[in-house]
């Protein structure tokens, strides 16, 4: 479903991914760990189609199409999806409009008639139920104002509106508190089919305690240098980062 | 600039047989210049340089093209600055409400002022809208006034509205400008008295032909304890400027100035304000926020001026622009002059092109670069809108908005 093969990408002349490979097949749940600064967030923005990064090498096939060669808004009609990590606050843009505005421009794509105010209001409604979010939430504007957790929440229930086949979702735990966190990958879990497939991208381990990954890969230095069952998570945790930079160091 | 207009401020006087101490104080004014600090952004010279006529009267206009016709209730009509008894509709209205044109009305002359469109008005104005509200009365329906100009190139109407709402009184007035194609000139003074415990909200939605002309004074007293907003949506006019003028002059009262710009092409639009607090324990805020696209330009001065004694003053003025455009141009300029002590002031202003993080989140949600743009393009706008109060009038305009974005 997803293929990256040898990516290479930067910002203003500096590399910040050396060749990222990484395969994920329908059904699969896979998770990206690594100390801050390694890429993680690179990857997922590129992957976002984020102009400010450039693409220097390597390439990244979704679906048999070229994804590098796509606008952001074609890769999530595709069915690709991030969920940001910094969700951005959008001023007077009323958040139940912009929502049915994403699903509609998503629906046209497929040559699916738009939904109406009232579909769509139940369609919500329906969704919103996932992720204990309050619907008022709804009347405000995108993100203006949300607590951490809400904004969280709030990307979460964009994915489960746009039913993406292959969501990535970027340090989605970070600012959340326990409970937060259950919910939000409650709400993950449950959007998890056989035929779509979710990258998690996180620098600590407790996400995956309610996510269970099949595959978890850890990216160091613009590289995923190692690559395990979801045991290397827990390995991880016991023994730091530092245990992974210090085996890559030549003996 | 100064010779040729000399020439014309008498062919001006003559064309529309101005009369009496406001000729006078015109002709010795004369039209201002860049040189004057108020009109340092503003060069009116392509006023100055018009073919002056007097306004026609035009039976054959309609109000077919404008907005706000669902609405019910008093309308007054005037084409080319004259009262259209045809296309006016006041009806039976309630004890205590005076809708009509303003020379058949019991109606003082404005004081003169050392403005030169404000003596050019006093001198020649023809009609204008005359709005009473006598005490203790509450109007719910909005009155509506159509200003029509279908005038040729030159055609110059002065128009001097009053608008009274007394004490406990409340009222909504909207005004509507439009016109046919050409380089026509309305020159406008509204006098407008909210008394004690008023409550006043006044629409201005001006809408004129971009080849035309349009100078409008308000000039605003508020009384004690009253809520007094003024809404000006500009969008057309190839110069428009609003001279706003807000007395404070009871305690406890709140003011909003609101106002949205949407400039394109050669248009320059341009509010200029000054609120005088002179009583303690007011609010005033002032809210502008503007579009700007092609070579348009515009101006917004803000002075709010805290007289000593005005202790308690609330004042807040913003002013956002964006661009569209590399080649628009905005000048701001809030000013404070304050002497009191115990005052809150805060000003600010900010020019630039959209948020580029926004229009990606959205492209990440699957809208096109288009559709992020306009949709920014108009929560920008809707913070304006938002803020009237009237709901159909706020409906309405916000449709408007939101077509003339998509353009």
């Amino acid at each position: 479903m997803l293929e990256i093969k040898n990516l290479k990408s930067g910002i203003g002349g500096e590399e910040i991914l050396k060749g990222v490979n990484l395969s994920i097949q329908p059904g699969e749940v896979h998770a990206i760990m690594g100390p801050n600064g390694s890429g993680k967030s690179t990857l997922a923005h590129v992957l976002a189609g984020r102009e400010s990064y450039e693409i220097t090498g390597g390439t990244v096939s979704y679906n048999g199409k070229d994804l590098v060669e796509l606008a952001p808004e074609e890769r999530v009609r595709e069915g690709f999806f991030l969920a940001f990590q910094y969700p951005v606050e959008i001023p007077g843009v009323n958040s139940s409009y912009f929502l049915r505005a994403a699903v509609n421009a998503v629906r046209t794509h497929h040559g699916k008639e738009e939904l109406n105010a009232v579909d769509f209001l139940k369609l919500m409604r329906e969704k919103i139920q996932l992720l204990d979010l309050d619907e008022s939430l709804l009347k405000r504007s995108v993100n203006e104002g949300f607590s951490g957790g809400e904004k969280k929440r709030a990307e979460i229930l964009q994915m489960a509106l746009l039913e993406p086949t292959m969501a990535v979702l970027d340090e989605t735990d970070s600012g959340l508190d326990i409970d937060a966190l259950k919910v939000v990958a409650n709400g993950v879990n449950r959007l998890k089919r056989e035929d779509n497939a979710q990258l998690i991208i996180t620098h600590y381990q407790r996400l995956l305690d309610y996510i269970v990954p099949d595959f978890v890969h850890v990216l160091h230095d613009g590289r995923i240098v190692k690559s395990g069952k979801k045991d290397l998570a827990l390995e991880l945790e016991e023994k730091g980062y530092d245990w992974i930079t210090k085996e890559l160091q030549p003996a | 600039m100064v010779a040729p207009s000399n020439n014309n401020i008498d062919r001006l006087l003559d064309a529309l047989d101005a009369k009496g101490e406001g000729r006078m104080r015109f002709a010795e004014l004369g039209f201002p210049t860049t040189r004057d600090e108020d009109w340092r952004f503003t060069n009116i010279a392509p006023i100055a340089e018009l073919e002056f006529s007097s306004p026609q009267v035009d039976c054959a206009a309609t109000l077919e093209e404008c907005l706000f016709k669902s609405l019910e209730g008093p309308c007054l009509v005037f084409v080319n600055g004259h009262f259209s008894d045809g296309l006016s509709s006041v009806g039976t209205l309630p004890e205590g409400i005076e809708v009509s044109n303003v020379v058949n009305a019991d109606s003082p002359e404005p004081k003169m002022t050392n403005d030169a469109f404000d003596a050019l008005n006093a001198a020649s104005f023809t009609d204008g809208a005359f709005i009473r509200i006598a005490d203790e009365v509450t109007f719910e329906t909005p009155i509506r006034i159509y200003y029509l100009s279908t005038g040729s190139n030159g055609s110059t109407a002065n128009i001097r509205n009053h608008i009274i709402v007394g004490t406990n009184s409340k009222a909504t007035i909207l005004e509507s400008w439009t016109g046919t194609d050409s380089a026509y000139f309305n020159n406008v003074i509204t006098e407008l008295t909210a008394g004690d415990n008023a409550q006043v909200e006044h629409v201005k939605f001006q809408n004129e032909s971009v080849a035309a002309f349009h100078i409008a004074g308000l000039h605003a007293t508020i009384g004690r304890d009253s809520h007094a907003a003024h809404h000006s949506i500009a969008l057309g006019g190839r110069i428009a400027r609003n001279n706003i003028r807000a007395h404070l002059d009871g305690t406890g009262l709140e003011a909003v100035l609101n106002g949205l710009y949407l400039p394109k092409g050669e248009q320059l639009i341009d509010h200029h304000m000054v609120v005088n607090h002179n009583q303690p324990h007011c609010d005033s805020h002032e809210y502008f926020n503007g579009i700007l696209d092609d070579s348009a330009r515009a101006v917004f001065h803000g002075r709010i001026y805290v007289k000593k004694g005005a202790d308690k003053t609330d004042a807040k003025q913003t002013n956002k622009n964006l661009l569209l455009s590399d080649n628009a141009t905005v000048d701001t300029k809030p000013q404070l002059e304050i002497y009191a002590d115990d005052v809150k002031c805060t000003h600010g202003a900010t020019i630039g092109q959209m948020n580029p993080e926004q229009i990606f989140y959205l492209r990440a949600r699957g809208l096109s670069e288009e559709e992020a743009r306009r949709m920014l393009m108009h929560a920008f706008a809707g913070e304006i809108i938002e803020r009237i109060a009237c709901d159909p009038v706020r409906e309405e305009l916000d449709r408007l908005i939101w077509n003339r974005l998509e353009d």
